[in-house]
């Protein structure tokens, strides 16, 4: 039997409140004043799906082995990619081996559910084999719109396998149907959707009964059997006849993290998941719902192994690990949904050698340096001549990981000249846990935050964009371990 | 066993345009200003060059790769020109090419010239590019070089446990002192006196540095002719000698970029440089035996590590020294007695030279009075090109016969 291994949620670090959004274009729109209470997660202007993906993927991974993995699926319909598979990157970022499976899972916010399937088909394949489901995305609406309000950023990860898992899967049922309550063209960068009274009757309300219904019919189960019900709804009037209508009991309903998030899209069945593990307990039964064009549903029964798993980050920290953006403007900025003006600085060329990037694909993607065989001495990026001076062997090297790696700050500066779209630029040098030594960049913090000899984690990060190439590139930045939430 | 160039090769002439933001002028009348100058002070006529070095950094902004610019710009008869960079050491490097050139034997009379035309960048600085290669850029983080040599800053406090707020005071003096210095100075580009509370609420460019602990971003040239102290003797008979002591370089060794042993508060670079000028120029002493310096002062900051670097000031204790006044033009060692690269401004491939230009004019007491170092003594020169973490270090010590 497979099922569930680990899960994780990232919540990005900035928080909207809706309210300034309101009091910014509430005068265009009053009434968007319906959707305008809590706050929304907003990704820093160095991450995308890409990178919540790999902080959800890499938190789900602490204590596992990512060469284990068989398989990585990716979820998301903000991709920075059309082509170029996203999902290798994600694997590459988590250090998993190139003997495997990717697949990017798109198209509708069921994507993630989708992605879940797969991996969990995989495994049960594979005789249990390891493999990971990612789900992010970064979906914007335009100004003065309900999504600009409820849309948010977020990813969460899921590994499966057959080894102890924590809640076993028993199964699936799928809902499919080109039930058209919004899109985004291939050529477009906002939703259009149609009447919202439709969307609300005719989508929610109707199909994640159905599916419900259509789940229980096929493994002879009642509503009253499931523990927990997970399943997205942004409009809270839907969800309250939903509800009513299945006969949930409020303590049944997983909260859907609307006051403190947002909907994450893709990543948001799997982040409610991966909330409602978090106070699971043996013997409980939970129902997981997609919404997207259809629904997927999923059952899992929640394991004796959960009283001995410790959560990789649990999704409560990550919402609590907040900073509010206090402008819009700067959100709208980082989105890049006003023109700014970032200098010509900003303007110099950025071509991404991709012969380069192929040759220096570890080093970039898993910060992967190496360990000299003969004094010990970890370096980075990988050197084929040892760096210590008393030492200088020669192709003597060994692989390291450095990414999942602590280090400490050796110094650092707060730059104003450097062109960014999130001056100033923060950057130091980082010393590695057990040697090596690098030249990077801060994000998620200010120059305050900052001290020689404070401890840093290392974050997969938009490094930066070329827009005249549509190129987005990525490494790894240092954050300041007291910005990052405890691990339980 | 070599013996080094001390005391094999002598100054004959030296020029230096003025320094500035040279918005009519190209690089070649930058070369030309420095050029005229420096043949008439040599006193020999352009024939009369058997070769010729030319220190430029940022060739896409200015001019270009090879030595084809040089000797266009002056046509030069079929001489040998070899255009050399190594970072803001560039012009020492000229300098150094055409001394050795000397020195060997080869030739009699050597250019050494510099230029630098950085006010075509468009923006404020220097322009971003991969200088320390591809993958550097990929990996390295969006940085800028007072962003780079800033970072002294917090690794020398978080050394020697001194406070930021006496680091930011010392520094303050070091930009105070290059304006006292750069307003006396008419080649220097910037030319005003500030008062230290104007640099220290100066606007931050990259913590802790503000506006006033940078260099001035300028165009300009400098030169020097180069000649055996015999043909300098024949030529000049009635004129004391400018030999030089010692001329070194130091590159880093990738240490500091990614060995842990490195702090960080310090340039190894100056450090090994300077070890190796002072045997080569038989300086034992060199808080004693020097008496005027001009150093990489690109930031304040790294005047004042440099001071120790030099082993002029003790470890931890070149913000006291700074602070005494000890580095004032009227101080036990002058340093920047030209104002500077902070005042003078800061043409790359120029600034050695234009250091030396400095150094020689000093040492045969050519300028006024008022600007004028007590006791000249010997004279170091100083260039830092690159970041901390890996760079190239010049020096260059000058004397009397």
């Amino acid at each position: 039997m497979v099922g569930i291994c680990s899960y994780a949620g990232y919540i990005p670090r900035y928080r909207l409140n809706r309210m300034t959004i309101f009091s910014a274009i509430g005068w265009f729109n009053p009434a968007i004043i319906m959707n305008a209470a809590g706050d929304k997660s907003v990704a820093n202007c160095d991450e995308d799906a890409i990178t919540m993906a790999v902080a959800a993927g890499s938190r789900c991974l602490r204590g596992f082995n990512p060469q284990d993995l068989g398989a990585v699926y990716f979820a998301s319909t903000t991709a920075p990619y059309k082509e170029r598979q996203n999902a290798n990157i994600v694997a590459g970022a988590l250090a998993a081996e190139e003997e495997i499976r990717t697949a990017d899972f798109a198209g509708s916010v069921k994507s993630g559910t989708s992605a879940l399937l797969a991996a969990l088909e995989y495994s049960a394949a594979e005789k249990g084999k390891e493999a990971l489901a990612c789900a992010a995305d970064c979906r914007m609406g335009k100004v003065g719109s309900v999504q600009e309000m409820v849309f948010a950023d977020g990813g969460a990860a899921i590994m499966v396998g057959g080894k102890d898992p924590i809640a076993i899967f028993k199964g699936s049922y799928s809902l499919s149907c080109d039930f058209v309550d919004h899109l985004r063209g291939a050529n477009s960068k906002y939703d259009r959707q149609w009447e919202e009274r439709w969307i609300r009757d005719l989508g929610y309300d109707r199909l994640i009964p159905e599916t419900i219904q259509g789940i229980c019919r096929k493994f002879d189960l009642e509503v009253s059997d499931f523990h927990k019900v997970v399943y997205p709804c942004y409009y809270g009037g839907a969800r309250k006849n939903i509800n009513r209508k299945l006969g949930l009991t409020p303590e049944q309903v997983q909260d859907d993290l609307m006051m403190d998030v947002g909907d994450t899209g893709s990543a948001h069945p799997l982040l409610m998941l991966a909330k409602a593990l978090e106070d699971a307990v043996p013997g409980e039964r939970l129902l997981v719902l997609s919404y997207g064009n259809g629904c997927d549903a999923l059952i899992f029964e929640v394991t004796e192994a959960i009283s001995t798993y410790h959560d990789r980050l649990r999704v409560t920290d990550s919402i609590k690990n907040q900073q509010e953006l206090d402008s819009l403007y700067k959100y709208l900025s980082w989105r890049d949904m006003l023109p700014l003006e970032i200098g010509m600085r900003g303007e110099e060329e950025r071509l991404t050698r991709w012969s380069l990037v192929w040759r220096s694909r570890k080093a970039i993607l898993s910060l992967q340096g190496s360990r000299c065989l003969e004094c010990g001495t970890q370096q980075y990026p990988p050197q084929r001549v040892c760096v210590n001076p008393d030492c200088g062997a020669v192709d003597r090297m060994e692989k390291v990981i450095l990414a999942t790696k602590k280090g400490k700050i050796v110094s650092f500066t707060s730059d104003l000249l450097a062109a960014t779209i999130n001056p100033p630029a923060i950057y130091g040098n980082v010393d590695f846990e057990h040697g090596g030594r690098c030249m990077m960049d801060f994000t998620d913090c200010v120059l305050d935050d900052l001290q020689v000899g404070m401890d840093v984690r290392f974050s997969f990060r938009i490094k930066y964009f070329d827009s005249k190439r549509d190129t987005t590139f990525y490494f790894w930045k240092a954050v300041p371990v007291k910005e990052v939430p405890t691990d339980g | 066993m070599a013996d080094g160039i001390r005391d094999k090769v002598a100054v004959l002439g030296m020029g230096c345009s003025v320094f500035g933001e040279r918005w009519e002028d190209d690089s070649v009348d930058l070369l030309l200003e420095a050029f005229l100058e420096c043949l008439e002070d040599a006193g020999i006529e352009k024939k009369d060059i058997d070769a010729a070095w030319i220190g430029n950094h940022i060739d896409e902004i200015s001019i270009g790769k090879g030595g084809c610019y040089l000797s266009n710009a002056l046509h030069l008869p079929f001489i040998p020109v070899t255009r050399v960079e190594n970072f803001c050491a560039s012009g020492t490097e000229a300098f150094r090419g055409a001394c050795y050139a000397v020195a060997s034997g080869a030739y009699d009379i050597v250019l050494a010239a510099g230029v630098e035309k950085l006010k075509d960048i468009g923006y404020g600085g220097l322009p971003d590019s991969p200088i320390f290669g591809q993958l550097s850029r990929l990996l390295s983080p969006n940085a800028t070089a007072p962003g780079m040599f800033a970072q002294l800053a917090t690794a020398y406090s978080a050394k020697y446990g001194i406070p930021m707020d006496k680091i930011k005071e010392a520094i303050t003096h070091i930009s105070w002192k290059s304006h006292q210095n750069g307003v006396k100075n008419p080649k220097a580009h910037l030319r005003k006196e500030v008062s230290t509370v104007q640099i220290c609420e100066s606007p931050f460019v990259a913590y802790p540095l503000g506006l006033f602990d940078c260099c001035g971003v300028s165009d300009g040239s400098a030169m020097a002719i180069v000649t055996t102290p015999e043909i300098a003797r024949k030529l000049k008979p009635n004129q004391e000698l400018v030999l030089v002591k010692a001329l070194q370089i130091s590159v880093s060794s990738g240490e500091e970029l990614i060995f842990n042993q490195w702090d960080g508060s310090g340039l190894m670079t100056t450090q090994h440089a300077a070890e190796k000028a002072y045997a080569e120029a038989g300086i034992k002493k060199p808080r004693e035996e020097i008496g005027m310096i001009e150093v990489h002062d690109c930031f304040s900051i790294t005047e004042m590590v440099t001071m120790e670097d030099l082993q002029i000031s003790p470890p931890g204790k070149a913000p006291d020294d700074i602070l005494s006044g000890f580095y004032d033009l009227d101080g036990q060692v002058a340093c920047q007695p030209d104002g500077g690269l902070k005042c003078f401004g800061h043409p790359i491939g120029a600034s050695g030279l234009r250091m030396i230009y400095e150094l020689y004019n000093q040492l045969l007491r050519r300028w006024p009075e008022d600007r004028l170092v007590k006791d000249p003594k010997m004279g170091l020169s100083h260039n830092l090109g690159g970041v901390p973490s890996q760079n190239v270090c010049s020096i260059c010590i000058l004397g009397k016969e």
